[in-house]
């Protein structure tokens, strides 16, 4: 067993879990967070992306204890209350979802990805390209691409409270 | 995945000592394969000593032309370099092209290494740029560092903490990934060094990572994709399965060849 304490969320959380948990199933089931998703459980599809110490990871891929003493930031620590998230909000726009499953993982990829190119630095092909690690199974690319796109403009004119993704 | 024991390590001395106590114990780096192994029950260790947060194991040092890259860097911190990009742009090429953004932020450069998948990127560079694998315990050629498929000379307890190479005039590295996993289903990495041309071939040898002699001795008369028009390598040895034969992966080889030169002259 491994004694865990991490911040999720913003919130300190502290448990013993066995050594083979992987940070998805604490997430999910030690801490109810279950809108990080399992999609392939093969680390290929990108629906159980995190952020850990502000970068985007599979927490599919990674133990609870890996992950000790980091910083996580899950889809329900992006919005502020009843704001969401400029990436959030241009999903909803521009319809960046139809099944919804791979959508967590796209937004975290997506604010990941805006953070690290700088908000109104991205092109569709640049964007496409950092999508290679999100795999969407109704096949909704286009409109995700130009949500992305999108809130990447948002948050570099300022607007939409863009909270920096953690 | 079967029960398994966490350690984290403090420095390198501290997981050798780990690795020592544990009943079948390994390192685990980034961890990309090895988690998704475990997963599967394809690997299967007692006890896992994590390496991430070994200081010393971390960072990119150029002095010159020599560069050190410390083991447990990511690849997305290999392709975000300036400092790399400025000496050996094609190693942040390659970095940059390994899996997806996900696995870069985790996967490292020793891992990669350690692990010696024959369609892994990294073996190609190490091969092709002459490097030195460096351990807790010795230096190791690149050349004489793998051995086979995921086999490397790596002892029980040894643990490869950087590696080493001259940056050279001109390198380039070519891959045409498997568009499901981005492995290489053949990759090439050239370099024009001092000593002259040496070419590297990973993601079609059966035997994993190799030197291509027909590229190389092309490429040794002029460094120029068009020296390599006509350009023969034999399929015997090079892997076939249901991604690629043999004879394509030999055709490849000399494609991938072309655009990694292409690539180092530009």
């Amino acid at each position: 067993m491994s004694d865990v304490s991490m911040s999720v969320n913003g919130r300190e959380v502290s448990a013993t879990v066995e050594g083979r948990t992987l940070l998805v199933h604490f997430l999910r089931e030690h801490l109810g967070l279950t809108g990080t998703h399992v999609g392939c459980d093969t680390s290929q599809c990108g629906a159980c992306v995190v952020h850990v110490d502000g970068k985007a990871v599979k927490s599919c891929s990674m133990l609870a204890a890996q992950a000790a003493g980091s910083r996580i930031t899950t889809i329900e620590g992006l919005a502020e209350g009843n704001d969401l998230h400029p990436v959030q909000a241009a999903f909803r726009e521009h319809h960046g979802l139809q099944c919804g499953f791979c959508t967590p993982g796209m937004i975290m990829a997506a604010t990941d990805m805006i953070a690290r190119h700088g908000p109104g630095n991205l092109d569709e092909a640049t964007v496409r390209a950092e999508l290679e690690g999100n795999i969407c199974r109704c096949t909704g690319y286009h409109n995700i691409v130009k949500a992305i796109l999108a809130a990447s403009k948002t948050m570099a004119k300022g607007k939409g409270k863009a909270k920096k993704a953690a | 995945m079967y029960s398994v024991n966490y350690h984290r390590a403090s420095s390198v001395a501290d997981a050798v000592k780990l690795l020592k106590k544990a009943e079948d114990g390994q390192v685990v780096s980034g961890g990309m394969t090895l988690i998704p192994a475990m997963k599967t029950r394809l690997a299967a260790p007692s006890d896992l000593v994590d390496l991430r947060h070994v200081d010393e194991l971390r960072g990119i040092k150029v002095s010159g032309k020599t560069v050190t890259i410390g083991a447990a860097t990511t690849h997305a911190d290999v392709a975000a370099s300036d400092k790399l990009a400025k000496v050996c742009p094609a190693i942040c090429h390659l970095a940059a092209h390994i899996g997806d953004p996900h696995v870069r932020h985790m996967g490292t450069i020793g891992g990669s290494l350690a692990n010696n998948d024959p369609a892994a990127d990294y073996p190609a560079a190490m091969l092709a740029l002459d490097a030195t694998i460096v351990t807790n315990k010795r230096e190791i050629a690149a050349a004489k560092f793998f051995k086979g498929l995921f086999e490397t000379t790596l002892k029980d307890g040894e643990i490869v903490t950087a590696v080493v190479f001259t940056a050279p005039p001109k390198c380039g590295y070519a891959k045409f990934p498997n568009p499901a996993s981005r492995y290489a289903m053949t990759g090439v990495f050239v370099a024009k060094g001092k000593d002259g041309v040496r070419a590297a071939v990973t993601g079609a040898g059966d035997d994993g990572v190799f030197r291509s002699k027909e590229i190389e001795a092309a490429l040794a008369k002029k460094f120029d994709a068009a020296a390599l028009e006509g350009v023969a390598v034999p399929s015997r040895d090079l892997m076939s399965d249901i991604h690629a034969s043999a004879e394509y992966r030999a055709n490849l080889v000399v494609v991938m060849a072309k655009r990694a030169v292409a690539a180092a002259n530009a």
